[in-house]
């Protein structure tokens, strides 16, 4: 544990919460393009949206996937790329993408769903960027847009959580026929960091608020939010990154042979069933006549 | 007497703007109001007469969800998908019980969550009309939230009736986490349908409008119509200041900058806003 309150040892429940969030922030950890480089062969990029630039966050490219069998897949295959070394990092923008990011990514999946190819989406993001630049391109528009086409895109989608779920920046790649999570991969709607400085109103408080998100890949999984968890090798992926790419590789190809055994249509409506009927946590009652106190209605205008 | 209590911004999902602008509520003392634009005093009469817009300067102030479902729909509307409360899935406390802030919600607002359905004639045409309630959380969207507008997008579908969306949001509701993440994509893939079978579907972004909300269906209308003066973005300006460490320029995510930037149809007053929708919606229609 390396940032333990002063003196005051935490909940067994939120040591156990940081720690997973540690493992998926750790770095040694693979990073989504040695998964790639590990699962799929010839792997040739795409660059650019066509509009704006191309965006170094986010990579996009052809690749191929052996099958059993001994025939090969041809996928289009999205990867989060947050960069090795620091210069690296600054490079790739520390793995956040800007709004290129996602158009890249959508004009790469509508290529593949022109030519009939698969879509793998690898993500290990901490968030879409928040600059002014990314607002000025319309950063909530490129996430919107690639929500909506992904749930109509007419070929089987693979999502993978690798690491870090950043909020809508992992969503905007992650409206999938599957949606998977390495076992101690978090996928969470805030960083704890974040939660802990606007909920608690104390940055200090980052292991409780990841405890209390429940960002966990079981726990996840438990609220219904992704499909199926892949495990790691015992003590983490990046104790053994090429027996975990082994695991990812299988589960990958064994969800892919189900979906490619589907009609398209009967794909496709699945797949918004899905997102139409997941994370359903309310109760219904009968609708009440309104009540509005006299005196709460008077001090409205 | 201020019927705003500042907890309702504690919820606020996505980092809300702060200051008076954040919370454009009408405060009362009495008869007169004092404009947050001019900073003149209005007759709150006079106000209320004018949709919430000062007759002096032309500032929007916030208006409640009845409000407005009343000022676009023709009398004879119909409230529907009420009754719908969150179960509090991650059993949630921060410094405050989740429930208990749900409890304060209603009983401030009169709604069961952040949400108003309902179903009437805009004008002369048949709509669903489907309006986030800022003064209930921060109209941060939850399970319930995204249900009520997936609801609205299914009888939009089941009746090839044009949907409207009134946003006010900070973003996705953070007490629900993960939860509240998925419903941009409940609603989103509802929208793919809405285009797919060329069913009109207008969202209309007010003041403010932030994260999730930006991040899905507020940014996916056929048009995208905001009033004016409204901040409209994805990141919160704080978030975005501390990590590029440098002011924001004026004007930055207001609903002219989004206009000039090119994400915007058009930034209309809300004495426009009907007249607007009525004809966009004239222009939509297509033989089923
Ligand atoms: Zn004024």
């Amino acid at each position: 544990m390396s940032e333990e309150q002063a003196g005051k040892p935490l909940p067994a429940a939120v040591a156990a919460a940081w720690e997973r969030v540690e493992r998926a922030r750790h770095p040694q950890r693979p990073y989504p393009m040695d998964l790639i480089g590990r699962i799929f062969t010839d792997f040739s990029e795409i660059h650019g949206d066509r509009r704006f630039g191309d965006d170094e966050a986010v990579a996009c490219g052809m690749a191929r996937l052996a099958m059993p069998g001994g025939t090969t897949q041809e996928v289009l295959v999205i990867g989060i790329r947050k960069g090795g070394t620091t210069k690296e990092k600054v490079r790739r923008n520390f793995g956040m993408p800007n709004p290129e990011g996602y158009r890249k990514a959508l004009r790469s999946m509508k290529l593949a769903e022109k030519f009939n190819r698969p879509v793998i989406a690898i993500i290990d993001v901490t968030a879409a960027y928040p600059g002014i630049g990314a607002e000025e391109r319309g950063q909530g528009e490129a996430i919107a847009r690639n929500l909506l086409e992904m749930s109509r895109l007419k070929v089987p989608t693979i999502s993978v959580i690798t690491g870090e779920g950043g909020s809508g920046g992992a969503l905007g790649l992650a409206v999938a026929d599957r949606v998977l999570i390495l076992e101690s991969a978090v996928y969470s709607v805030i960083p704890p960091e974040g939660a802990a400085a606007i909920m608690w109103r104390d940055a200090g408080q980052k292991q409780f608020a990841a405890a209390a998100l429940r960002i966990t890949a079981p726990e996840v999984a438990d609220l219904g939010c992704v499909d199926g968890i892949v495990p790691e090798p015992a003590g983490g992926i990046y104790t053994d990154p090429e027996a975990g790419a082994i695991v990812l590789g299988d589960t990958i190809r064994r969800h892919l042979a189900e979906l490619q055994a589907m009609p398209l249509d009967q794909l496709i409506a699945t797949r918004r069933n899905k997102f139409r009927n997941l994370a359903q946590f309310y109760t219904e009652t009968p609708p009440q006549p309104r009540q509005t106190s006299p005196e709460e209605a008077s001090s409205r205008v | 007497m201020s019927w705003f209590k500042r907890e309702n911004a504690d919820l606020t999902s996505a980092p809300a703007p702060e200051g008076e602008d954040a919370e454009r509520r009408v405060r009362t003392d009495g008869l007169w109001v004092k404009c947050l634009g001019c900073r003149q005093a209005i007759w709150k009469a006079d106000l209320e007469a004018n949709l919430n817009v000062c007759p002096k300067c032309g500032y929007h102030f916030g208006m409640d969800a009845q409000e407005r479902v009343a000022s676009l729909l023709e009398p004879g509307y119909e409230l529907v998908d009420q009754g719908l409360r969150s179960t509090d899935p991650l059993n949630f406390t921060d410094i405050k019980p989740y429930k208990l802030r749900l409890e304060q919600g209603r009983r401030q607002t009169g709604l069961d969550d952040a949400i108003l359905n309902a179903v009437g004639d805009l004008g002369p045409i048949p709509v669903v009309l489907s309006v986030m309630e800022y003064a209930f959380a921060g109209g941060s969207m939850g399970a319930v939230v995204g249900e009520t507008i997936a609801r609205a997008v299914d009888r939009s579908l089941a009746g090839r009736k044009p949907l409207i969306i009134v946003t006010a949001s900070g973003g996705a509701r953070m007490q629900e986490g993960i939860v509240s993440l998925l419903q941009m994509a409940k609603i989103s893939s509802g929208l793919a349908q809405m285009d797919d079978k060329r069913i009109p579907y207008i969202c209309v972004l007010t003041h403010p409008t932030y994260g999730g909300v930006t991040a899905s269906f507020a940014m996916l209308g056929d048009l995208n119509v905001a009033e004016p003066g409204a901040l409209i973005g994805f990141a919160g300006p704080r978030v975005i200041e501390q990590t590029i460490r440098q002011k924001l320029p004026e004007g930055f995510q207001r609903s002219e900058f989004l206009l000039e930037k090119g994400f915007l149809d058009a930034v209309m007053s809300r004495k426009e806003l009907k007249q607007y929708l009525i004809r966009a919606l004239e222009f939509m229609q297509v033989p089923a």
